[in-house]
């Protein structure tokens, strides 16, 4: 059993309460180690997917564009240029000549078809070590279109997502600071690493405007060039997920001087806190906005917490592990189970930092394992050692929690169901209900093991307890 | 060449080549696909395998940093083959090269030398590599390549003649290479099947997570096939310099016939002849009577499909067996796309409909599918026909959709779609008639309930 952890990744798991805390973190992968992580292409991607009247041309060979086609469930209100898998296609022979002329009649033909508000060109890997300067072409086709061509310097080897991250922030800081800002309210925001899965960012919205806060623009999820353009107008920037894009509130922040404030949309108390907090910053300006915050969560938890109540019933003592990409979404995800009468027995990231670790140790029961970059030989070890009944992770998380038979709860850029928010606590405790307490898992070997065994422990302990009548 | 008139690519039609070999060499058994560039492309080829199949598919990656694409990747290829032999017990490593290798250009071969001399006093498994720069080919060429890397490495010597037939299907379901080794079983012969994915990439609920899933062609039956009374291969697309049944003919005198993916009947019967030529054993009575049903349900089937016009796209072999199936049931093919080139793929499109077709159906390689859309729109197809990526096109164009090949994504069973032989046919026959029935219906403002 033992065997699934490799020597190199001991410092990167620990159990809480067994020493001293401490996680190694922010390393490159280990060699023949079956990463859950991607590129910094792909932390790039994530990032600047959901705009979506921008075009998003991969400068690369076909494979890193189509397996990120319409990967991913951030819905747009208006064109959906996002959706399409844009690449250069690279043959060998651009390879060996280089890449330029290609890129550069790609972008052209491209922005005829379709008349996008702006390009983002993103360099993988390849590009990188044959030296095409994406830069020089991006300002050529720029100046002869008139739109902005931002080049996004994402080279798959040059680190892991958080780099990718880091990469998506420059571009879009790029964009800041271009647009005409004098309609904005001072008692507005702009709204950071929400990707509208599954409209979720309609739902947040929704509860600004209610506390009568203007939205300038939605960076990250039902995106449009012209609102970052001008978001550099609004009063506060509110970063979710800010592993991704804490660096552009940070650069904003020295630059523009918007204040920025961490949120979390996941879960009640988070919901809720977010709320009060966006509120408090924007008090001096209208008090009233406190009362109608209240007044808000009120009346939304009057509906949620019946509801919620229900499927606690059965989900009671649960055990749950939760290994998603970014670290912050793990803490919502461990009151979020609280609420539901679970217990977080598990919990790890793909890119977290050494305070989001730190974090995570300090909400987490003691005997939580905490791991990062994990693989899928530790993850099934621990799920069978810690007897889980429900994973929460992405698609190549699913089949480790299936073959053991245990339930999953997809929550990851790919789900078609909204999380965030207050409706969508009740749509995680739904579905987390609805596999957690499925019938089918009596019918998995290792399960059906599990129940015979129990079985016959009961029996003996029945049959030596007769005896002694 | 490309049939494109466009610089850019959009939506893609193929994949790219190193995702084709980690999915044969999937096929092995006690095997780890290895992918020799960074972390990234393993990650992602796993993400879209595993949306398919609904398996884990554990890809192992030599995950290059900066320093590694500066200096090279021979310390990381080393160092992986050594922890995925510790951890996973892989007996086999299939190691295939990325866009990022190729480029940096590691010597893959060489060091694998190296890496046996410096660690030879380890009990190492069996090193397969295979060239799969991404920015050429498709991940059918990256497929079969692997495929010829396995044969062509693992098969070093000639094997005692045996009663045994070497099938080397191609890229097929997990269920079309069961329903294959049910038919190779009927025959009362040996056989080796070279990949195998029908066990890993559809396992059964057991209990436990398998670090290497059960299933795939053993060593030892894949050095028993220099020793076999010959190979059939599967798929009439060209584009390889040599494949592994050509490569075990060269070397080792086993005779190799080439068939198309046997889907149809005329496809299919030329399958059932090879086999039959190779045994001596003529065609069983269980498949002669799956024939006949075929052909049954084809005559009470074919009005409702009669004329209907089809859209057919996706990997070239799959493309070519599918207009062989359509045109003999009189649906028209009035365009086959593929993403991929190859030296015969418009050969092969009037091979399959001679006879039956007044002309081939206008082919299209090295498209996508703003491409195929284009054209398609002046086509006023009935249905489409290929992998659920063109499902968008489909809706847009308010047609229906008949899913086969890969990927599946947006349909579950994608594994158990059955394609070939009689059998497959039969499903697919009804599947299509079903499909443009349930259209019918859909239209219809009376309902019928009886059609
Ligand atoms: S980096 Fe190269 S090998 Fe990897 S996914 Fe992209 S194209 Fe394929």
């Amino acid at each position: 059993m033992e065997q699934a952890i490799f020597e190199e990744r001991r410092d990167q798991i620990h159990r809480k309460g067994e020493g001293p805390f401490e996680l190694a973190c922010n390393r490159d992968s280990l060699a023949g180690a079956v990463s859950q992580r991607a590129c910094v292409f792909c932390g790039s991607r994530v990032v600047l997917y959901p705009i979506a009247d921008a075009l998003h041309l991969v400068h690369g060979p076909i494979g890193c564009a189509v397996y990120t086609w319409d990967i991913r469930g951030a819905l747009s209100s208006g064109p959906e240029l996002h959706r399409l898998s844009f690449s250069t296609d690279l043959q060998e022979r651009d390879v060996i000549f280089g890449g330029e002329k290609k890129l550069k009649a790609a972008l052209l033909e491209l922005i005829e078809r379709h008349k996008p508000n702006a390009a983002f060109v993103y360099a993988t890997c390849i590009v990188g070590i044959i030296g095409d300067d994406v830069n020089a072409v991006c300002r050529d086709v720029a100046a002869k279109t008139g739109i902005p061509v931002i080049p996004v310097q994402s080279e798959g080897f040059k680190g892991n997502k958080r780099e990718g991250y880091a990469a998506a922030c420059k571009a879009l800081f790029t964009l800041a600071g271009t647009g005409d800002t004098s309609d904005i309210s001072p008692m507005s925001v702009n709204i950071l690493g929400d990707f509208n899965l599954a409209g979720e960012i309609w739902i947040i919205r929704e509860y600004f405007e209610k506390m009568g806060v203007q939205v300038v623009a939605n960076i990250t999820g039902d995106g449009r060039v012209a609102d970052i353009r001008r978001c550099h107008g609004a009063g506060l920037n509110i970063v979710q997920c800010s592993g991704s894009t804490m660096e552009l509130a940070k650069m904003m922040e020295e630059k523009f001087g918007t204040p920025f404030m961490r949120v979390s949309y996941l879960g009640i108390e988070d919901m809720a806190d977010s709320l009060y907090a966006v509120a408090d910053r924007f008090k001096h300006l209208d008090p009233g906005i406190v009362e109608r915050t209240q007044k808000l969560v009120r009346e939304e938890l009057s509906l949620l917490l019946p509801k919620l109540k229900e499927y606690r019933k059965d989900l009671e003592g649960k055990r749950a592990a939760v290994y998603v990409g970014g670290a912050f979404k793990a803490f919502s995800l461990i009151k979020a189970f609280r609420h539901l009468g679970m217990k977080v027995v598990l919990v790890g990231s793909q890119t977290g930092t050494k305070e989001d670790y730190e974090e995570l140790a300090s909400i987490c029961d003691p005997g939580t394992v905490i791991v990062d970059d994990s693989n899928p030989l530790e993850l099934s070890k621990f799920v069978r050692e810690l007897d889980v009944d429900l994973f929460v992770g992405g698609v190549k998380e699913r089949p480790i929690a299936h073959k053991l038979g245990v339930g999953f709860c997809d929550h990851n850029h790919e789900r078609k169901e909204a999380l965030e928010g207050f409706v969508g606590m009740l749509n995680f405790a739904k579905e987390v209900h609805a596999s957690a307490t499925s019938p089918i898992w009596r019918f998995v070997p290792r399960r059906e093991a599990m129940a015979k065994a129990l079985k016959e422990q009961e029996t003996a302990k029945r049959a030596a307890g007769g005896e002694g009548i | 060449m490309s049939d494109s008139p466009y610089v850019s690519t959009t939506n893609a039609c193929k994949l790219c080549t190193p995702l084709g070999a980690a999915l044969a060499f999937r096929g092995v058994e006690g095997a780890i696909p290895f992918l020799h560039g960074s972390q990234g492309c393993a990650t992602y080829m796993r993400r879209y395998i595993i949306s398919h199949f609904r398996e884990p598919m554990d890809i192992a990656s030599s995950a290059l940093g900066e320093k590694q694409a500066v200096f090279g990747g021979g310390p990381n290829l080393k160092k992986g083959i050594l922890n995925v032999m510790s951890k996973y017990g892989a007996t086999v490593v299939g190691v295939a090269t990325t866009c990022l290798t190729e480029t940096i250009g590691d010597d893959v071969p060489r060091l694998l030398y190296e890496f046996r001399k410096e660690f030879s006093d380890l009990p190492l498994p069996e090193i397969v590599n295979v060239s799969t720069p991404s920015y050429s080919g498709t991940h059918m060429e990256g497929w079969h390549a692997a495929t010829a890397a396995l044969a062509s490495q693992l098969v070093r010597e000639k094997a005692p003649a045996e009663r045994r037939v070497n099938l080397i299907p191609g890229f097929v379901s997990p269920a079309d290479i069961r329903y294959f080794k049910e038919i190779l079983d009927d025959y009362g012969v040996a056989y080796t099947v070279l990949p195998d994915i029908s066990e890993a990439m559809d396992r059964p609920a057991l209990l436990d997570y398998e670090k290497l899933p059960a299933g795939g062609t053993p060593v030892a039956s894949i050095r028993a096939m220099s020793g076999a009374l010959g190979s059939i291969e599967c798929g009439r697309a060209d584009h390889m310099a040599e494949s592994a049944g050509t490569n075990l003919e060269r070397r080792f005198e086993v005779r190799n016939i080439r068939v198309g993916l046997p889907i149809g009947v005329r496809e299919s019967d030329a399958f059932f002849a090879a086999l039959e030529e190779l045994t001596g054993t003529p065609l069983p009575e269980k498949h002669a009577a799956e024939r006949g049903r075929l052909i049954d349900a084809y005559v009470d089937g074919h009005k409702y499909v009669a004329g209907k016009r089809a859209i057919v796209y996706g990997e070239e072999d799959l493309v070519i067996a599918m207009v062989a199936f359509l045109a003999e049931i009189g649906v028209k093919p009035i365009l086959a796309a593929t993403g991929a080139t190859c030296r015969n793929f418009k050969q092969a499109l009037a091979d399959v409909t001679e006879g039956i077709l007044p002309e081939p159906p206008e082919a299209r390689e090295g498209v996508d599918f703003h491409d195929i859309a284009e054209q398609a729109a002046d086509l006023a197809p009935d249905i489409l026909v290929g992998h659920s990526k063109g499902y968008r096109y489909a809706k847009d164009m308010g047609v229906p959709l008949l899913r086969v090949g890969f990927p599946i994504h947006d349909r579950f069973g994608g594994p158990r779609l059955l394609h070939v032989g009689y059998r497959g046919t039969q499903t697919l026959f009804d599947r299509l008639v079903n499909t443009i029935l349930e259209r019918k219906q859909a239209d219809s403002g009376v309902g019928y309930g009886y059609l």
